[in-house]
């Protein structure tokens, strides 16, 4: 139930950005999803893209830092309020998200978005149990 | 104008002949007291009566900073410690500060160069002294504070920091003498113009600066900006504090340094060999009338040139070149020494393994920066932003904490920081001592 993004360290360095999608151009790696935080020293760069060992391997090779993190991607209705019915139900749970964004493609009717929580594992169960729909890592990669 | 006008003009001859006792004085006495001497000395096979002319001392073996920080905290001290009325230290790696004594003679000696210095800069015993150095375990502070009672002026203990008040007190108080490093008396001169007050209002008449070197150019902005007259000094913890070597007002050119209490050699840092007059080496000190530790050449890793030609100020003692460098990595930000391996070792401590780290000093509106470069490798990376910025937040919190440097942790990619072969470039320094 859980799906694996590519993380990678960018310095705050005009041409860090580009050369890191030029990267995974050249080795044919499609990004699905991103989202970029920034400080004013350096960036953290969220991919979810569809071969993740062949892309934290050429990354690596160019010499960036990259590392793995357990995300949930979770359908939403894509509707006003779809986001907010989540949102309330982990909070009254007190469950925590680190940061969201949203995934490029729809599945069928919905919306997806990536989470990243404090206790996943607790999460997704919650999800689940209320009956919203986490998707499989696989699911993901492919759509 | 002399202090001691007997000492600081004794003639040569004379001033060698006791030098050559003071030193077989303090064989005698370091051999007998410190089983590192004795053991030095030893190894090399000399024994103290073994040194009949001032032409011995380069056979002598070298102390080192590294023996010293062996020695922690008192093995070196050559008195018992109910002879030792003053401890100082000065920050060393791992933490761990060098550290010094001084028997209540050497607190009196110390006082006597100081105030020798004081009025070879051109302070007389009617002056107010602003007294900026830092006190507490630094030499600085509580060095400038007993030449000047010694001298008889009216020391203000102003330490540092706090400087608005610190030209407050200067105008109120009526300071005639400023000491305090240069880089700080430009930090001063800054903060006196934003309150809108113009030095040529002030009293100061002369400034002493010292703790870190600084250029001619720098001191022509100082003279100008602060309206005073600005001497160098030279000193270091490990020989006693402020006051081993100052310049004189009349000349101005090169420190005169204590010859009846140190005797100075010049070496060449790769080989030992001893350089003659004139030439740039690394400054090797012997003191000879310290009690609570006694060193026998020891290497400051200051690199300088020695003169023994008259000086029309009329002192015998030989001049020092103002300092151009160091021998080694270190870096004196603010007055502070800083070792890179100290940063070194503050980093491995937050995280456990061994980053990529590289030093950048540079200097700001008259101020020292140190910029501490990490690379972010895989076991340091995280993927949220508040846990990097907690590793730049306890960097920087750590460094401060134990070397009382305020600095800025920037997080780099890796293999941004230059690889070498040999010995590691841990330090970019910026500031250009011209």
């Amino acid at each position: 139930m859980k799906a694996e993004q590519i993380s990678v360290f960018i310095e705050n360095k005009s041409g860090r950005l580009a050369e890191v999608t030029r990267i995974l151009g050249d080795a044919d790696i499609n990004i699905r999803a991103l989202s970029l935080a920034d400080t004013s020293d350096f960036g953290i760069l969220r991919l979810i893209v569809n071969d993740r060992e062949k892309a934290k391997a050429v990354l690596k090779e160019k010499g960036f830092t990259v590392t793995k993190t357990e995300v949930v991607a979770v359908e939403v209705p894509d509707r006003p309020g779809g986001l907010y019915q989540i949102l309330r139900k982990l909070d009254s749970e007190t469950i925590n998200v680190e940061y969201m964004y949203a995934f490029v493609e729809r599945c069928g009717e919905n919306a997806v978005i990536i989470f990243r929580f404090d206790e996943t594992d607790k999460a997704i169960k919650i999800l689940m149990d209320s009956g919203f729909n986490v998707l499989e890592g696989e699911q993901l990669y492919g759509m | 104008m002399y202090y001691n006008e007997e000492f600081e003009t004794l003639p040569r001859p004379a001033l060698e002949a006791l030098q050559l006792k003071r030193l077989k004085n303090t064989l005698e006495k370091v051999y007998k007291n410190v089983p590192f001497y004795k053991g030095s000395l030893d190894k090399a096979g000399i024994t103290p009566d073994g040194i009949k002319s001032l032409d011995d001392l380069k056979n002598l073996p070298f102390t080192y900073k590294q023996d010293m920080r062996d020695s922690y905290p008192y093995a070196l001290f050559a008195v018992p410690m109910e002879e030792i009325v003053r401890i100082h230290a000065s920050s060393g790696t791992t933490g761990k500060p060098t550290v010094v004594g001084y028997t209540r003679k050497d607190i009196d000696a110390w006082s006597e160069l100081m105030a020798r210095s004081f009025v070879a800069a051109g302070v007389h015993k009617g002056d107010i002294i602003h007294n900026a150095y830092g006190y507490g375990l630094f030499t600085g502070g509580l060095g400038a504070h007993y030449g000047a009672e010694r001298l008889g002026a009216s020391v203000i203990p102003m330490s540092g920091g706090n400087t608005k008040r610190q030209i407050m007190i200067m105008q109120d108080f009526g300071s005639t003498v400023l000491t305090c490093t240069p880089s700080y008396s430009l930090f001063m001169a800054e903060a006196a113009r934003e309150e809108g007050v113009d030095f040529r209002d002030l009293s100061l008449h002369v400034g002493i600066f010292g703790a870190e070197p600084w250029s001619e150019t720098m001191r022509n902005e100082i003279e100008a900006k602060l309206n005073l007259c600005a001497i160098d000094i030279y000193g270091l913890s490990e020989i006693m504090g402020p006051g081993v070597a100052i310049e004189c007002r009349e000349a101005k050119k090169g420190l005169h340094i204590w010859e009846d209490h140190f005797i100075p050699e010049i070496i060449d840092p790769e080989s030992g060999e001893p350089l003659p007059a004139g030439e740039k080496g690394e400054l090797v000190i012997t003191t000879i009338a310290k009690e609570g530790i006694p060193l026998i050449r020891y290497r400051t890793r200051d690199i300088t040139s020695i003169t023994y030609e008259p000086c029309l100020c009329g002192r015998t003692h030989a001049r020092i070149a103002r300092m151009s460098g160091r021998s080694d990595d270190m870096l004196i930000i603010r007055g502070i020494n800083v070792f890179p391996s100290q940063i070194e070792s503050i980093i491995m401590g937050i995280e456990g393994v061994e980053p990529h780290y590289l030093l950048i000093a540079d200097r700001k509106e008259n101020l020292d920066t140190l910029e501490v470069q990490v690379e972010v490798d895989e076991k340091l990376f995280s993927d949220e932003v508040k846990h990097l910025q907690n590793l730049s937040q306890t960097i920087e919190k750590r460094i401060k904490d134990i070397l009382g440097i305020t600095c800025k942790a920037r997080l780099v990619e890796p293999r941004t920081i230059a690889r070498s072969e040999g010995k590691a470039k841990r330090v970019i320094d910026n500031r250009k001592i011209v």
